[in-house]
């Protein structure tokens, strides 16, 4: 990390307040928090979902969404007072001296135009350069991003390149006029470790080559360690704390960074060894399935037993979802089949009798899409009570408010509420108390961490640890998180391209030695020390030559 | 490109489909007309001797599927048959026909079309402006006020000053100058009739995409609000603006018999309530076709710019 506290100041953000509407009414975001930045800095900024760092971020170019509005503060850039400044002077520092890059390259890239126009569209459009001075500049940040065919890809469409290599590809786009400043709004979250690793690294290497500022924002404290020479803590639209990188990872002062440091601490206690001869619930047999011509899945085999976790990791694309499908019957097998408690299921949900579907229950990623906005938690927990069970009356009544007791939310306060009356979280929990409705002997959790804050994820692996104990639940649980592996698998199945490439039990998986694969996976997952990127990227060179 | 050829062609051998179907419709329609053609004709003091002859005539004693036939033959040669009102030939009498409609469309499409996508653009850049809620209001009165109501509207306004003529004489040898200043009035009514439509439209598809983070971005690259429409918005709200263009070309076709009324206009749409009214069926039979023609063709175009217009269906991974 660079020493970048004697350099001038670049961006100076005095007592901002931010507002939003709803319902007619203003509220505030962000509730008075400063921030200086000198050139050639990098600030993390983090906290959890909600906590306004973004809308931060975006203030610093003196933009707010629709329905935001700046109500206080002052803005400085470069000598430049952004909230004086009239609208075509912002216009004019946007993208040419201010950058931003998105969370989602997939959807923050225009899917009309190439890359390469994309690219060229601002250093043209501020008169930086010419068009095609711009191309060749483009061909040459490709390549320093370490795309493959740079001379090529900017020539495709956003469609045709993959995550990560999209989010180089942004991040090459907000360099394009040499910014003194860029806004990293979460750059690495939706790829997976292996991908985020390369992206940290290019977006690392170019922020010190061009010694341009930026502000970090994420919620991964490992992330944000690598990357910043200080960090800020948000809370709510309020300043926590803020402290140069190292100091706030070794000794943070206030008690939420403290818990924010602590979250990954629940990690479950080994099981003894399931004895032999045990028949398990749920058990794949070498089962080969895909969609039209591709088998997605090759042949794979596992086992899932009664209050044991599977957790199946693997990049998108290997296959973990579609061996769910294939389990609950979505997504019939070419090849190979599914038994349950020993007896095989007919390939295709259509054929499976009502029981045998009650008996295996799915928890989705996204609460959000996953529960029908338009019914109370009363129907939504309470018709697969009514439908495998036959409940009715008040013996469905009393069945809701023991489950939403279960999930831990007051049955009086919660049972007549709508999903949009609920946070992340108890979303996530309605999930699985809809789940649970069922009384099934085996669940099917698909991500259901990864779409929230560390914190509430951490309730939500508590809760579900105590359910399977509860009701001696088996659980497949999908995840491409080894943090949650480590907190909530008793044993792993590792998954590459459709293949299972390791399994065993958690204890023996973390331990070495591993597949290649495996060890990948393993390495690439963040750490808190700072230097654990430098040093990986090191070792990983020197193992290469 | 050759997946936009398959596709062209895959279209249009549904389209074809469609067609024959839609004439097997249009055949069976009239067939389930209730009395006897040649009776209608030679009126009620026929003998049957007479009757029987001219159906023979006719050919109404051939069986019904033998008749659809040569019918559907002679369509496909360009020959409808001849019209039983005047025994011209039909192909004669819908060629001049089908010009006019076809110049009265494409001259009202050519005013509306641009207009309603300019007027689409600038209520969506300035939406919730003054001039958005005008150019909305303007748009929803036309095309609220029947059609006729328009047209009289403007003939009050417009022609009984004396600027231009209420009835639209069509000859072949009239000048274009002369036709366009002629049929200036039935092309503003039926400008007036699809604006609203196709306007309303492209202001909701572009309006619909601002949310994007695409847009975010481009707005956050510095990007002149005029360009982030033109160049980010626009291309991607292609889609259904091209469709609903197509659907109101079609109209403009086929659904402007009333307008053709008001101004004596010599089209389609007349000839096709003229020939209804004298039971001449092989010449609704015809216009029935021309019409069905029209539609699928509008509508096939239509789904091939809508391809066109997404990278993502042609440029494959």
């Amino acid at each position: 990390m660079k020493d970048t506290t004697n350099k001038p100041v670049l961006l100076t953000m005095r007592n901002i307040e931010i507002e939003g509407r709803s319902d007619e009414t203003w509220s505030p975001i962000i509730k008075g928090v400063d921030l200086t930045l000198n050139k050639g800095e990098v600030l993390g900024l983090i906290g959890e979902s909600g906590a306004g760092k973004s809308t931060l971020g975006l203030a610093a170019m003196g933009f707010t969404r629709d329905g935001c509005r700046i109500s206080g503060g002052t803005i400085d850039f470069d000598g430049i007072d952004l909230m004086k400044a009239s609208e075509a002077t912002r216009r004019g520092l946007r993208g040419k001296r201010i950058a931003y890059v998105a969370q989602s390259a997939a959807a923050s890239f225009n899917p009309a135009h190439k890359l390469i126009d994309q690219y060229s569209e601002a250093p043209v459009q501020h008169g930086v350069m010419g068009r095609a001075e711009a191309e060749s500049d483009a061909v040459e940040l490709y390549r320093r991003m370490q795309l493959p065919n740079p001379d090529e890809i900017g020539f495709r469409y956003p469609h045709q390149v993959s995550g990560g290599q999209l989010q180089r590809a942004m991040t090459a786009m907000a360099m394009a006029c040499r910014p003194d400043l860029i806004i990293f709004d979460e750059p690495t979250t939706a790829l997976d470790v292996t991908t985020q690793i390369e992206v940290l690294a290019a977006i690392r290497d170019i922020v010190a080559q061009f010694d341009t500022a930026a502000i970090y924002i994420t919620h991964d404290l490992a992330v944000v360690a690598q990357m910043a020479d200080k960090i800020k803590v948000l809370l709510r639209g309020d300043e926590v704390e803020e402290a140069d990188t190292r100091t706030m990872l070794a000794s943070p002062k206030q008690d939420y960074t403290k818990t924010l440091w602590a979250v990954r601490s629940h990690a479950r206690a080994t099981q003894p060894p399931v004895e032999k001869g045990t028949v398990p619930v749920v058990s794949v047999k070498a089962v080969t399935a895909g969609y039209g011509p591709i088998d997605i899945l090759k042949n794979i085999n596992f086992d899932i037993h009664k209050r044991r976790t599977v957790a199946v990791v693997g990049e998108s694309g290997s296959g973990k979802s579609t061996a769910a499908r294939v389990i609950t019957g979505l997504l019939p097998p070419r090849q190979g089949q599914v038994l349950f408690d020993g007896k095989p299921l007919p390939p295709d949900y259509r054929q499976r009798s009502r029981d045998q579907l009650r008996q295996a229950q799915m928890i989705y990623q996204m609460a959000d899409t996953a529960l029908n906005p338009k019914l109370r938690l009363r129907e939504l927990i309470g018709r697969p009570a009514q439908m495998y069970l036959g409940l009715q009356g008040k013996a469905l009544t009393d069945r809701i408010r023991d489950l939403l007791n279960l999930i831990e939310l007051d049955p009086d306060k919660f049972i007549d509420r709508l999903p949009s009356e609920l946070s992340g979280g108890q979303k996530q929990r309605v999930g699985i108390a809809r789940a649970l409705a069922a009384e099934p002997k085996f669940i099917i959790c698909d991500e259901v961490t990864s779409a929230l804050d560390q914190l509430v994820a951490e309730g939500i692996l508590k809760l579900l640890d105590r359910l399977q104990t509860e009701f001696d639940l088996a659980y497949m649980f999908i995840t491409h998180d080894l943090a949650t592996v480590r907190a909530i698998a008793d044993e792993v199945v590792v998954m590459q391209n459709g293949r299972v490439v390791e399994q065993g039990p958690k204890d023996e998986m973390f331990q070495p030695p591993h597949d290649p694969y495996t060890e990948l996976l393993l390495s690439s997952v963040p750490e808190m020390d700072p230097d654990w990127l430098t040093k990986l990227l090191k070792e990983r060179a020197e193992k290469a030559s | 490109m050759s997946i936009v050829w398959e596709m062209i062609f895959k279209r249009l051998g549904l389209g074809l489909l469609t067609l024959l179907v839609i004439s097997v419709i249009i055949f069976s329609a009239t067939e389930l007309l209730p009395g006897d053609l040649a009776q209608a004709i030679l009126g009620q003091s026929a003998t049957p001797e007479t009757v029987a002859a001219f159906r023979k005539e006719l050919g109404l004693d051939l069986p019904a599927y033998q008749r659809y036939f040569n019918w559907l033959f002679g369509a496909l040669q360009g020959d409808f048959g001849t019209s039983l009102a005047n025994k011209r030939p039909i192909a004669d009498l819908i060629a001049t026909r089908l010009g006019n409609t076809l110049f009265l469309a494409l001259y009202a499409a050519a005013i509306a079309v641009p207009l309603s996508l300019t007027l689409g653009i600038l209520a969506a850049l300035y939406r919730n402006s003054i001039f958005d809620r005008a150019a909305n209001a303007l748009a929803l009165t036309s095309i609220s006020f029947p059609e006729f109501f328009v047209a009289y509207i403007l003939i009050f306004v417009l022609a009984q000053s004396g600027l231009f003529p209420s009835m639209t004489r069509m000859d072949p040898n009239t000048s274009l100058g002369e036709a366009l200043y002629r049929a200036f009035l039935p092309a503003l009514t039926l400008t007036l009739v699809v604006t609203a439509h196709m306007m309303r439209m492209t202001r909701a598809a572009i309006i619909n995409l601002l949310a994007s983070p695409y847009i975010e971005m481009a707005r956050l690259k510095g990007i002149n609000p005029m360009r982030v429409i033109l160049k980010h918005a626009l291309p991607n709200a292609l889609a259904p603006i091209i469709t609903v263009i197509a659907l109101n070309l079609a109209y403009l076709i086929t659904g402007v018999v009333v307008v053709e009324v008001v101004f004596v206009y010599p089209g389609l749409g007349q000839l096709m309530v003229d020939s209804v009214a004298k039971r001449d069926f092989p010449v609704v039979q015809a216009v029935a076709l021309i019409f069905a023609a029209a539609y699928v063709l509008l509508n096939l175009t239509a789904d091939v710019l809508s391809t066109l217009s997404n990278p993502r269906l042609i440029h494959r991974k």
